[in-house]
């Protein structure tokens, strides 16, 4: 308890942006970057047989152009992406890399990733094409999630509860689109229910002031007894009204052609199409439009934006409603956008997984994509584990994500700054 | 713009904070609005700008009647108002500042034109001589240009009225002639300025006619040639006021504090005070002056034991000081902080619990780990009673009390025992009259006992008044150490400035306290 | 050991104590009274009669917020029920009836579900039968064992309010408290009861502590917010649960499935009643909750949570260390989380599975807003949801309405709780005061 005490009185929450902070910082990196280069030698190389080779497939069919599958010597490669490792982690903990710290950690993480998967497939051949879409497809419903908090949060709403609406599109959407038969009516329906809890969440919490992440919370619970009761009470009996029509898997041509990416990234449905418009959509409008400048002046400073003019609440109401959308929209990628019917809480904490991801891209809509890619990934190679017969629990795999998420928020990687009025009622007196 | 407000009252659930004012402000004129705090001058500029809306009474421009929903519509008037707290965004550039709510726009989604708002604010900012970098991030800004970003804002919306909210509160003496200079400009160009303040000399020099409010009623308006302080001050307190503290000459015994090349960082990491040598004895008050953002609160926070020594080093009555402010404490150092409700008391605990804050867990209070509320109640309406706290019971939320009774609360807490050592950071900021003159006495009076006290303010009239020497720090040094009779309001602001000691002689600061200070 | 009702019975005046206290509810959560900041109380400490009718007038709210949540559920009831739909448009009244009877049938199987038949509890006293007794009292022994770990989460979640944190991973904490106290309980051979049995308890305590020691010490070091850590770190703690019991170590032999090996008799929380499930784990929840009111307004260390959760800075400026604060409530409720977990597989289960006490650490949360963070709240409003979770299965047996309403019905009693201005504005209720709606979410970055 000594150091605690001490640290206490020392430094503060408020002290940790200082230089000590960061150089403490630094060293963590350096230590995880030595870390991963041993966790590479030790876990990876050494158990494997000289000869192994690993046998990267590229080409997913139906493609039009094949292309050559990638073949590494197992541990040589493991040797070298261990050496850059070391060596990134060595210069990380005695001079640092200034302002190039984040490209360097983007540059140990891929070679930390490549080393997993050279690891995986040695002795064997993988079909890594296969698993990068896989990628993507997991990777939507967290973006979906992430861009919802960040519509909300921008204006400084704490949003909590993308699980509940991503849980409540799921639903409506299942439920409408069987008993249309019309997709995309279901998927409106899932659209204006999220946009449903999010007017309530809006009221809750800028007309009631009631604290953000309780409502957020409500929302929450609120959603999964209701459609946990009606699924129960309703669906159970009447199948009919829960077996939504599939939304079919649209190649884009000519850009599907490409090969390995365009099976990566343009082999999708619409979810994912539209989920890559609405990210450039929500980044452009962010910064560089009159709506994004309010709701950014909205989010740091309700004050400053309500004395020049501009209606703190209505850009609230508008964009938490907003938010609203997006999220029941990404809850019926799990069922229309999956073709499987409702069942209880399937959204199974990716709401939660997509707030992770709107912080680790800094409230940014580009740098959701990339964490929710990150994620989606994590996700995938914990759907194929049995498949690629890896050797580590997959319960530990699949905590990688939530561990590396704390690490995020901790700030040990670098800081990221969340709109300074977030979580905070605007009152006029 | 001739501006006129008819019969104004506002009500707050249980306070009236404005009745039945009136106002005219002529076009071309620096009106002032002068009232000691919580007299309801803000409250009336807020109505006048549309964030409150007036449960009596109307506004007038131009004899013509107008209603305000929101500062949207007082904006579209050509009313503008610089806060006392800025309303600017710091993540933001001076560009997007000024263009928002107003923003220049092409193209079919409403794309911002930041280039053509850059260059209306480079016109701007040349025609009144601000020198503000239209592309600076506002949070990398001085306190100084932030206002003059503010006041861009106004110009930029072609505001007809001016509000200034108490705009000399963070600047320089020097800061606010350049200001003044500012404010005569604009009114040359036919803008008309509502200038408010508590500063009796500020509205002498710079206002062609001012009202002065006193507990949300016009307590009188008058020609400044017509005026002098003490009549202003009688109008704005209702009785005559004693303008200077009265205390006997201090007897200064053998150092208490004692602050060696000290060097500390402040939350972001940068020097705050760079280092700095300060001596206070036992039996003199020795007062800090500075701008707000000098390095003063750092001090304060090391002295307490709040934050961490960088290097150099601070002995309380011989015994180096680390950071601990427990250890502080048992040395018997007292603190009355900067800002009373966020720092100074817990607004959700009562008086009782506020009043045993820095020693519940000392005995008697404390009895192991069990906390001994009788006791704590007891000791507590002694103190209410000695310290003249005007409150039913010390069960009463402190957040209910008045600015100065929760200041005794702080006061009765930190005096009530023998004390080293007192510091005091802006111990009567935003108090009336009547309690700043009782915080003062109690003051003097743990001088006279024998306490070395640290005061830091950024009223200079505080501390002229209560200053036995006064310290002037600029940007993390003592750049001077005067007696109260070198302390000439020109030469602490020329020091405050950063001016070389030597400039500040006394013949110069008389030269330049009769003229304008030119440096 | 003493009949429970005894032991309820010494409850009471302790629970009651802090009530007399000169102690203010920290933010709007705990405002959602009215009247309810005692340190705006005018006059002298407060009578006895004063301080009932205080305790009367804060019952108001939270009732009227349960029976708004009672209604909507009923509605909800009704709007799901397909003969009502279908007759809706022929038969409107007919509808309406059918339905409300179906709503008031649905309640009363809940309720009687959660308090048992009182007709049958008096002819089973009546006969002397004790088997008809011990059947009588089924429904209430249900009651208070799925309370027990109840009171135990709702303090972890009040006591982290208390210090102005918001410890959603009170779920996370009761897992790891579980696995830890299931290894205690079934590892250690030979040992008596009154040593292998506490020492069990404490393992249950110690595997949460550590749980919330993580979001403690994260906050206090970097300021990273608790209410992502902690929701992390419940999915991890999920994880966990479900590898651990994969493992020789803990998985019964003999079985594929995740299941540990069975606790040890002398490490077991014993039914109260022979024949009934409820368990002496309620006493060491009770205990808990007298501990915790002691802690918070009759202690240092609770004057220390309490300022730094009211007002953080201040707390720092009189010399207490915010850091510790934050680290050591966080323990101390993660160690009451663990407690919960400790309860019900020593007392309950008395083996481990995943998914066990199944969202207890949530509805922690629901709790402790309902009992407004005060310990004798949490207790109240532990038996009310426990009640609820007790009698919904009955319900669903009986009536086929599914067990999930009493979640809807929970999520909207916490929304009422916590927007006092919704429920005076269903009932036209006006507010005694201007109640300073201090938000205390502080965003992410504080």
């Amino acid at each position: 308890m000594g150091s605690v005490t001490a640290a206490a009185v020392a430094a503060p929450a408020a002290l940790t942006t200082s230089q000590r902070a960061a150089r403490r910082r630094q060293r963590i990196l350096g230590l995880i970057y030595l870390v991963a280069a041993v966790v590479m030698v030790v876990q990876f190389a050494l158990p494997l047989d000289a000869a192994d080779q690993s046998r990267l497939v590229l080409t997913l069919p139906p493609a039009a152009i094949r292309v050559p599958d990638l073949v590494l010597p197992s541990a040589g490669t493991l040797y070298f992406l261990a050496l850059v490792a070391a060596f990134a982690g060595a210069i990380q903990l005695t001079r640092g890399f200034g302002a190039r710290w984040a490209l360097i950690l983007a540059l140990v993480a891929t070679a930390f990733v490549l080393a997993f998967l050279v690891w995986v497939a040695a002795g064997q051949s993988m079909q890594l094409t296969g698993l990068l879409q896989t990628t993507v497809q997991r990777a939507v419903p967290i973006v979906f999630g992430a861009l919802s908090g960040i519509l909300c949060e921008r204006a400084g709403v704490i949003n909590i509860a993308i699980e509940g609406m991503l849980l409540s599109g799921a639903f409506s959407g299942a439920v409408v689109a069987s008993m249309t038969g019309n997709v995309w009516i279901g998927v409106l329906a899932a659209a204006l229910t999220g946009a449903l809890l999010a007017a309530l969440l809006a009221v809750l919490a800028i007309r009631y002031l009631v604290d953000q992440i309780v409502a957020g919370f409500v929302i929450n619970i609120l959603v999964s007894g209701l459609t946990g009761f009606l699924a129960t009470r309703v669906l159970q009996q009447n199948q009919q009204l829960n077996t939504p029509p599939r939304l079919s898997i649209d190649p884009i041509p000519l850009l599907s052609e490409i090969p390995v990416l365009g099976a990566i990234l343009f082999r999708h449905n619409i979810f994912t199409y539209s989920l890559f418009i609405l990210v450039v959509l929500v980044f452009v409008g962010l910064f560089y439009t009159r709506w994004g400048l309010r709701v950014r002046a909205v989010g740091e400073h309700p004050k400053a934006a309500d004395t020049a003019g501009i209606n703190v609440f209505h850009v609230r109401y508008r964009n938490v409603i907003l938010a609203g959308l997006v999220a029941g929209l990404g809850g019926a990628y799990f069922t229309i956008g999956s073709g499987v019917g409702f069942e209880r809480d399937m959204t199974g904490g990716r709401g939660f997984i997509g707030l992770a991801a709107m912080i680790f891209g800094g409230w940014n809509p580009l740098g959701a994509l990339g964490a929710g890619l990150i994620f989606g990934f994590a996700d995938a190679i914990q759907a194929r584990t049995s498949i690629l017969g890896i050797q580590i629990p997959s319960e530990l795999l699949s905590s990688l994500p939530y561990i590396v998420t704390i690490i995020v928020v901790a700030g040990l990687v670098g800081r990221v700054r969340a709109p300074a009025a977030d979580g905070q009622p605007y009152q006029k007196e | 713009m001739k501006l006129e407000l008819r019969g104004i009252t506002k009500r707050f659930p249980g306070v009236v904070a404005n009745q039945g004012v009136n106002l005219i402000v002529q076009p071309g004129q620096v009106h002032g609005l002068l009232g000691e705090n919580g007299a309801g001058k803000t409250t009336l500029m807020n109505v006048l700008y549309g964030l409150y809306q007036s449960e009596e009474g109307e506004i007038l421009l131009d004899g013509k009647p107008v209603r305000f929903g929101g500062p949207g519509d007082a904006i579209e008037a050509g009313i503008g108002m610089v806060h006392q707290h800025f309303m600017l965004v710091p993540v933001f550039t001076v560009t997007e500042n000024v263009m928002l709510g107003v923003e220049s726009t092409r193209g079919p989604w409403l794309q911002l034109d930041r280039a053509k708002a850059r260059d209306r604010i480079r016109q701007i900012s040349q025609d009144h001589n601000l020198h503000v970098d239209p592309d600076a991030y506002v949070e990398d800004l001085p306190v100084g240009v932030r206002q003059r970003v503010e006041i861009i804002k106004t110009l930029y919306r072609q505001s007809r009225v001016l509000i200034l909210d108490e705009p000399t509160a963070v600047l320089t003496p020097q800061e606010t002639d350049e200001l003044f200079e500012i404010m005569r400009s604009l009114v040359a160009g036919g803008t008309s300025i509502i200038f408010i303040t508590h500063k009796l000399n500020e509205v002498l020099e710079v206002c062609d006619q001012i009202t002065v409010l006193r507990r949300g009623r016009v307590a009188g308006t008058v020609l400044p040639q017509e005026s002098d302080k003490e009549q202003l001050a009688e109008l704005m307190v209702g009785r005559p006021v004693q303008l200077v503290v009265d205390k006997e000459d201090a007897a200064p015994r053998e150092p208490v504090l004692e602050v060696r090349s000290l060097t500390v960082r402040d939350d972001r990491g940068h020097i705050a005070v760079d280092n700095l040598d300060l001596t206070v004895h036992a039996g003199e008050i020795v007062a800090v002056a500075g701008v707000q953002g000098n390095g003063q609160s750092e001090l304060a926070e090391v002295v307490t034991g709040l934050r961490e020594i960088e290097s150099g080093e601070v002995l309380i009555g011989g015994q180096p000081v680390g950071p601990n402010p427990r250890a502080v404490y048992r040395a018997g150092v007292a603190h009355v902080p900067e800002d009373r409700l966020e720092e100074g008391l817990v607004p959700g605990f009562n008086i009782a619990e506020n009043m045993a804050l820095n020693n519940y867990w000392l005995p008697p209070f404390a009895r192991g780990l069990r906390l001994d509320r009788e006791v704590m109640v007891a000791r507590s309406e002694e103190r209410v009673r000695e310290f003249d706290v005007r409150t039913p019971s010390v069960f009463n939320s402190v957040a209910n009390l008045s600015g100065g009774n929760q200041q005794k609360v702080i006061v009765a807490r930190e005096f009530s025992r023998e004390l080293k050592l007192l510091v005091a950071v802006q111990p009567t900021r935003g108090l009336d009259v009547g309690s700043i003159e009782y915080i003062h006495r109690r003051i003097v009076q743990k001088r006279d006992e024998g306490t070395a006290v640290l005061i830091i303010s950024t009223e200079l009239d505080e501390v002229v008044a209560l200053g036995d020497r006064i310290a002037v720090m600029y940007k993390g040094r003592v750049v001077g150490i005067l007696t109260p009779e070198e302390a000439t309001f020109a030469r602490l602001g020329l020091l405050m400035g950063g001016a070389h000691p030597e400039e500040g002689k006394p013949e110069e600061a008389a030269a330049a306290g009769a003229g304008s200070t030119g440096s | 050991m003493s009949d429970e009702r005894e032991e309820a019975r010494d409850v009471e005046p302790a629970l009651d104590a802090p009530e007399d206290a000169p102690e203010d509810a920290p933010r709007q959560l705990a405002e959602a009274g009215v009247g309810d900041t005692s340190g705006t109380q005018p006059g002298p400490p407060r009578r006895r009669g004063e301080g009932l009718r205080r305790l009367l007038g804060s019952l108001v709210l939270p009732l009227l917020a349960l029976f708004s949540a009672f209604v909507v559920g009923g509605v909800i009831i009704i709007a799901s029920d397909a003969q009502v739909i279908g007759r809706i448009g022929t038969d409107p009244l007919g509808a309406l009836v059918l339905g409300l009877s179906t709503v008031v049938d649905a309640y009363t199987a809940l309720i009687r579900g959660a308090l048992g038949d009182p007709v049958q509890i008096a002819s089973a006293i009546a006969s002397f039968d004790g088997l008809a007794l011990r059947r009588s009292l089924g429904p209430i022994s249900e009651t208070i064992l799925s309370s027990t770990p109840l009171i135990l989460t709702g303090l972890a979640v009040a006591l982290a309010f208390r210090a102005g944190l918001f410890n959603i991973g009170a779920e996370g904490q009761l897992q790891a408290g579980a696995l830890l106290a299931v290894l205690v309980g079934f590892s250690l051979v030979g040992l008596p009861w009154f040593v292998h049995l506490p020492l069990a308890l404490l393992a249950g305590a110690v595997g949460g502590a550590l749980w919330g020691f993580l979001p403690g010490l994260l906050k206090a070091r970097t300021g990273a917010h608790e209410v992502i850590t902690t929701i992390m770190l419940n999915f991890i703690a999920f994880r966990l649960v479900d590898y651990s019991l994969r493992t020789p170590l803990f998985q019964r032999p003999g079985r594929s499935d995740q299941i540990s090996k069975i606790v040890e008799p002398t490490a077991t929380l014993n039914p109260i009643l022979d024949g009934l499930r409820a368990h002496w784990g309620i006493a060491v929840a009770l205990l808990a909750a007298i501990a915790v009111s002691w802690l918070l307004f009759r202690s240092t260390k609770g004057f220390e949570f309490r300022a730094v959760g009211l007002n953080p800075q201040a707390a720092r400026y009189a010399g207490m260390s915010i850091a510790r604060t934050v680290v050591m409530s966080m323990m101390a409720a993660g160690a009451l989380a663990g407690l919960a977990g400790a309860t019900v597989v020593l007392g309950t289960t008395r083996t481990m599975t995943p998914g066990l006490a199944g969202g207890a650490g949530f509805d922690g949360i629901a709790i402790a807003l309902l009992g407004r963070a005060r310990p004798a709240g949490v207790v109240a409003a532990a038996f009310l949801i426990g009640g609820l979770r007790a009698g919904a299965t009955p319900m669903q047996a009986a009536t086929g309405i599914p067990i999930h309403l009493v979640v809807v019905i929970q999520a909207l009693v916490i929304m009422f709780i916590a927007a006092p201005a919704l429920v005076r504005a269903i009932f036209r209720i006006r507010a005694e005061r201007q109640i300073g709606a201090e938000a205390f979410a502080k965003g992410w970055g504080a």
